[in-house]
């Protein structure tokens, strides 16, 4: 890839760490909000560079983390019925529901296919009319656009037979949330690819009403070095506002066209977030007028009553309280081949990115 | 309606769509950010050029800091 060599340079990652540790003044901790960032930091062991009064840690930006077990339950419960075929992102697959998971059904024969973007969903909805497909809606700003563009085709094509369960979240109200529990952060490293569709305006609350910084970063580990400085120095000179580390892809208005199809197709709804709970306005909800390809208002079913995993801290985790260490149930009961919770199924999550780089 | 280009990445490619860009802003050599099948965002030359430019300056003005240091044997903050 172009460039790459550059993003990844060791001497400028040593020259970023030198800085910071120069101005750093008092212990800071910054929060990276976004699954790949935490994936990105682990891999390139970016903590151990960092100087001790610079903590970064993980928050709720792993879209299977944050989904409900209920969610999970109702996916499994589709799949059981005769005339669906469930289309899914392959990090879901794997993750435990009440009493089963998309996994196991599929090897009871489920018909549950993973599907790289929801455009072969549509395909596979095109060549199997006489079936429901179901397409597992999760994830934030990032997939909800493609979510949207798949319903409004099939709502262009007469694809009757293509449904959305929708588990879309914004990132906002998550990063307000954690500020008013009183999560202790000093600043935020932005999302990258959530911020290339909605631009930087969704992150004026943040300095405006709580005084704190967010850093749009890149994921490279030069970007995410330059991004923590860039953190630092607001931290420091007292200047908290919103920054774009990230320009080569991020525009400060972001993707109109993809706002738009978000826009078109669905509406705020409350939801529930592992850790935080229920968020204002902070879930996507499919709209009346396309209600035709909403799973939840289409297709009856029943679900089964949610069990919550004994032990498991997922949820503190993602509210950077714990970190995956802390967690009794780490790489002994729980590990990525055989997981207890969200944490540690998708490659985003903290536990899982931990178990991988920093055991 | 949605038209598809074909990228590559090493050895392998890929195809996605490009019906969220601005189809008058993009052309045949340009890259672009890719996420579950469509291509998000035109990758901005420019900017990614000003970004290496901002690593380059900061490795020069360490390196200058560097020399100052040892000349005047001092440590600068």
């Amino acid at each position: 890839m172009k460039h790459i060599d550059e993003y990844r340079d060791k001497e400028l990652v040593r020259l970023f760490a030198e800085e910071i540790k120069k101005i750093a003044s008092r212990p800071v901790k910054i929060m990276e909000v976004c699954g790949g960032h935490t994936m990105s930091i682990q891999k390139f062991g970016l903590p151990y560079l960092l100087p001790e009064n610079v903590e970064l840690i993980s928050g709720p930006g792993c879209p299977v983390c944050v989904t409900s077990r209920k969610y999970i339950d109702q996916a499994v419960a589709y799949s059981r019925l005769p005339d669906v075929i469930i289309t899914t992102y392959g990090d879901l697959l794997r993750v435990p529901g009440s009493t089963s998971s998309l996994d196991q059904e599929k090897a009871l024969g489920a018909d549950i296919r993973i599907v790289y973007s929801v455009l072969d969903a549509l395909l596979i909805a095109k060549s199997n009319r006489r079936k429901k497909i179901v397409f597992l809606g999760i994830g934030f700003e990032t997939t909800a656009p493609g979510s949207a563009a798949a319903i409004i085709k099939a709502a262009m094509a007469g694809l009757r037979n293509f449904f959305v369960f929708s588990a879309h979240k914004v990132m906002p109200p998550a990063m307000e949330a954690l500020i008013d529990e009183g999560v202790m952060i000093d600043g935020y490293l932005g999302p990258g690819h959530v911020s290339t569709i909605t631009g930087e305006k969704i992150y004026y609350p943040i300095p405006e009403k709580y005084g704190l910084g967010v850093v749009i970063s890149g994921f490279e580990p030069v970007d995410v070095m330059q991004s923590v400085l860039m953190l630092v120095q607001q931290i420091e000179n007292k200047t908290p506002k919103v920054e774009i580390q990230y320009t080569r892809v991020v525009k400060p208005e972001g993707n109109l066209k993809a706002q738009q199809m978000m826009e078109e197709v669905f509406e705020f709804r409350d939801d529930w977030w592992r850790g935080l709970g229920v968020l204002k306005n902070s879930g996507l909800k499919i709209r009346e007028q396309y209600a035709r390809h909403d799973a939840e208002q289409m297709i009856e079913v029943e679900v089964e009553e949610t069990i919550e995993p004994k032990g498991c801290i997922c949820g503190e985790i993602l509210k950077g309280i714990k970190k995956p260490k802390d967690c009794k149930l780490f790489g002994t009961v729980c590990t990525p081949t055989d997981p207890v919770g969200a944490c540690m199924v998708s490659n985003e999550g903290s536990c899982a990115a931990y178990y991988m780089y920093n055991r | 309606m949605a038209t598809w280009l074909c990228a590559l990445l090493g050895e392998s490619s890929y195809e996605a769509s490009l019906e969220m860009l601005d189809m008058s802003e993009i052309q045949v050599g340009d890259y672009v950010l890719i996420h579950t099948g469509f291509a998000l965002q035109k990758l901005d030359e420019e900017e990614a050029l000003e970004t290496l430019k901002t690593f380059e300056e900061f490795r020069n003005l360490n390196k200058d800091l560097d020399i100052e240091e040892q000349q005047h044997n001092t440590r600068i903050t």
